[in-house]
């Protein structure tokens, strides 16, 4: 995030910065944002795949958060707070468009549709000389963006916002297995997806 | 009625089948010990099965790397999120 002019300084730690947002300063906000948004906006991006829908969550999200600092209790860190909130409003978007895709709730077969497990291919690479540099990542983040929203919405939470995914079924108001069971098929599609990109031709 | 003898293919494939079900638990340290043998044992000696387990770590190394990258606001929509909240004066570039 570029060409926001607040000096963070103000706040030298969470706790002061908490205590500003609760009096209401104006900059402990800002500094709220400056701080958060980008990945705030990242979990909105992944979460709803559509740009404009993502920075309706962004806004939404702060505007909450703002509106309801006082509720905030102090038992997980602001951004963890920060993301559940962001987390939700991007579920409510899903929700209210769930008449044009598959819903949230709809079962997701562990057998049959697509063979997940074909591609048997090493890659040609290795975790100890790869650096994730902007190619990898765009190449990642559109496999991610391109998973079924079923799989996707679990697959984020768990893999990507850290659940657990006892955590992630809460969130999503799914059962512990139906987690289990997306979270599977997700990586094993991610897994097919990526293949071609790292598998070095014959 | 005797039993219908097993093809050692249509064996394999079934070994193959049972254990890349198991295979998520097994990455999440979710498995019994006796699951865990068995698994160990089958991707020891199945090429194929120790690729899929191979690249599905690979996978997981690169998604969690996703996490540590930095991620950007595009100026427009952080002047716009400035605007909604009321804060333009902490954002004193002009921006579209």
């Amino acid at each position: 995030m570029t060409g926001i002019e607040i000096d963070l300084d103000i706040y030298p730690d969470e706790a002061a910065l908490l205590a500003g947002l609760k009096r209401g300063d104006p900059e402990a906000c800002a500094c709220m944002i400056k701080q958060y948004a980008p990945r705030v906006y990242a979990i909105a991006i992944r979460m709803v795949n559509d740009r404009d829908e993502a920075e309706e969550v962004l806004q939404e999200t702060f505007i909450s958060a703002c509106k309801n600092i006082n509720k905030f209790e102090g038992r997980s860190a602001l951004g963890t707070w920060l993301h559940r909130i962001a987390t939700n409003a991007a579920l409510m978007h899903l929700r209210k468009r769930k008449n044009r895709e598959v819903s949230l709730d709809a079962p997701v077969e562990m057998h049959g549709g697509d063979d997940v497990y074909r591609e048997v291919q090493d890659w040609a690479f290795s975790p100890d000389d790869h650096a994730m540099n902007s190619e990898t990542r765009d190449m990642l983040e559109k496999a991610i963006s391109e998973l079924p929203e079923t799989l996707r919405t679990v697959f984020i939470l768990r893999e990507i916002e850290g659940y657990s995914t006892e955590e992630t079924a809460n969130i999503l108001g799914i059962s512990v297995s139906a987690a289990k069971v997306r979270l599977h098929r997700a990586r094993l599609r991610l897994r097919q997806s990526l293949s071609p990109y790292f598998t070095q031709p014959a | 009625m005797s039993a219908t003898p097993v093809h050692p293919h249509q064996r394999q494939e079934d070994d193959c089948s049972r254990v890349l079900t198991h295979l998520n638990d097994y990455i999440d340290h979710q498995l019994s010990p006796e699951l865990c043998e068995e698994l160990e044992a089958h991707l020891a000696q199945c090429d194929n099965c120790r690729v899929v387990f191979d690249t599905l770590n690979k996978t997981l190394y690169l998604v969690h790397q996703l996490r540590e990258t930095p991620s950007e606001l595009p100026e427009t929509v952080a002047y716009r999120l400035f605007a909604v909240m009321n804060l333009q004066q902490f954002y004193p570039k002009k921006k579209r």
